[in-house]
């Protein structure tokens, strides 16, 4: 199976890996997928009193496509909103990088990823907020 | 000596044809194109002396008696077809029970399915970690009902070496027959059909730098006499074995490469294995959490099935996009699932996903296992500093404790 163009600049250049404070109250991590699946995410957000999305990192264990939907994803987050970062759908990913039927899933933990760091930015926000 | 991309080290799927085979061939596409079942002209007779040579050689290269046994097909899977399903057929009235073992190619488990289908029960013995098969576990699984033991000679993923010997002895002594799957293994480890008693045995060209397209299936012809229904109708070609007109050229290939292993097998084998140390040396001194997959020793010689833990195969691959290799990742299979070879050996499956096959093959030379040793130690290190699982892992975060959503 051959790899878009994409994928490769993504893989070959990923963006934003790395790893940010998880203790930090501004910061949510999402963390998906399954060793024994063949794929895991770690997503982080880094969010500003606005609500804007500052900073973005990952880290992932997987083929090509789902470390270049990790990099994809956590470039299109970055300046968003969490509102704006919520609404982002796997189809975009998986559109932007030509990812092939069997791929698919790659952009679906990606999706997750995002999402998953915002619920947990937003329940460390709310506990902030009942302290 | 400069280096030529792509690397080739993946010789366990296919091997380059060797060049003493090709020109052993051409005259056969072109002067001498006759039909070896023609018997009646210059041209048949020619191509039948050049097919009954082949027989004699290939024989000789597994210790055959005759190449009488020697009967020609399209390839190991239709050699594995033919075993399976032509002795079930014939000895029904014997018995119905195969046995067989968990980490067999499919061309022999798919074969086993179908006839379970049609009424015959089926034993699947499993290997151990190391990636072999107890011999007493094959003893144990015989029945009164038993006719066939099915295993392989090496394994196309972990290239182990089955005992053979042993379980020939037990066959033998039980009065069932014995097919051995020989392809990964003829010309590498030793090989003999009359040592170990063995009654059938597949075999395929172009694993041994032989053409594409063409096999053999080693069928006993004394002591005992194995007989087959025939699962192809036909002209009655091999003796009422296979029909079909025999691919002559091919089949003088598939003689050459057996008679360039008759001649310089356990050479190569020992460069194969003094290659295959060197690159496994270099990643045991510049690696932590390489594991290797079956078992040390006993596996073919140019063999290294190795899990880099903490990066996934397919990604490891595409980093190494100039070297090929395969992986048992569930990546780079259809089915989505990681490799059945190594599960059924209990590796878990994340190491499943983390294993890289290298094959190496007669072409491959010192320089290119240093470039590709390099080469992956450089991007396992790179993958890892990017897997949230190595950050884990250098944590002291055990990830077997972490409740995993599967999806």
């Amino acid at each position: 199976m051959a790899y878009s163009e994409k994928v490769i600049e993504h893989y070959e250049n990923p963006k934003n890996v790395g790893t940010l404070d998880q203790n930090d109250p501004s910061v949510g991590t999402g963390l998906v997928g399954a060793p024994a699946c063949g794929d895991v995410m770690r997503l982080q957000i880094k969010v500003s009193d606005s609500g804007v999305i500052e900073d973005a990192r990952f880290k992932t264990f997987g083929c090509g496509s789902a470390i270049a939907s990790s990099s994809l994803a956590t470039e299109w987050i970055k300046g968003k909103t969490v509102d704006e970062a919520a609404g982002i759908k796997n189809s975009q990913i998986a559109e932007e990088l030509s990812l092939p039927p069997v791929k698919i899933h790659c952009s679906v933990l990606a999706e997750d990823a995002i999402k998953s760091a915002i619920e947990d930015y937003r329940k460390k926000r709310a506990t902030r907020g009942n302290a | 000596m400069t280096l030529k991309f792509p690397i080739y080290m993946d010789n366990h799927a296919t091997t380059p044809l060797d060049p003493r085979v090709l020109e052993a061939m051409l005259p056969y596409f072109s002067e001498h194109f006759g039909n070896a079942a023609s018997r009646t002209h210059a041209f048949g007779w020619r191509a039948e002396a050049a097919v009954d040579d082949a027989r004699d050689t290939i024989a000789q290269l597994i210790n055959a008696e005759s190449g009488k046994e020697i009967v020609f097909t399209s390839g190991a899977t239709e050699s594995d077809n033919l075993a399976l399903k032509g002795v079930a057929e014939y000895y029904q009235g014997k018995g119905n029970h195969i046995v067989t073992t968990t980490i067999e190619h499919k061309a022999v488990l798919d074969s086993c399915k179908r006839l379970e289908k049609q009424g015959c029960t089926v034993t699947y013995v499993p290997a151990g970690k190391d990636g072999i098969v107890d011999p007493d576990d094959i003893k144990k699984a015989l029945t009164d009902k038993t006719i066939l033991v099915s295993i392989m000679l090496a394994n196309n993923e972990v290239g182990t070496i089955q005992p053979i010997d042993e379980i020939g002895k037990i066959t033998r002594e039980k009065g069932v027959l014995l097919h051995v799957d020989a392809v990964q293994g003829i010309g590498k480890t030793p090989f003999d059909v009359r040592a170990m008693n063995v009654d059938l045995a597949s075999l395929s060209a172009h694993k041994i730098y032989g053409p594409k397209g063409v096999g053999a299936l080693y069928v006993r012809r004394s002591k005992p006499r194995v007989r087959l229904v025939a699962q192809m109708d036909g002209g009655g070609h091999e003796r009422g074995n296979r029909s079909g007109t025999l691919n002559v050229p091919s089949i003088v290939g598939f003689a050459k490469a057996s008679e360039i292993l008759i001649q310089e097998g356990a050479a190569e084998a020992e460069k194969l294995r003094g290659l295959r140390e060197r690159l496994w040396k270099k990643f045991q001194r510049e690696l932590d959490q390489v594991i290797l997959n079956g078992h040390p020793e006993q596996r073919l010689p140019g063999n290294l099935n190795v899990s880099f833990a903490f990066v996934e195969g397919e990604g490891l691959m595409m980093a190494i996009k100039d070297v090929a290799v395969s992986s048992g990742s569930a990546c780079t299979s259809s089915s989505l699932e990681p490799s059945y070879v190594l599960r059924s050996m209990g590796l878990d499956e994340d190491m499943a996903h983390s294993s890289i096959r290298f094959g190496l093959g007669r072409f491959n030379t010192e320089e290119e296992v240093d470039y590709v040793g390099d080469l992956v130690t450089g991007k396992v290190k790179k993958l890892r500093d990017m897997s949230p699982l190595w950050e884990m892992h250098q944590q002291g975060i055990d990830i077997k404790s972490i409740q995993w959503v599967a999806h």
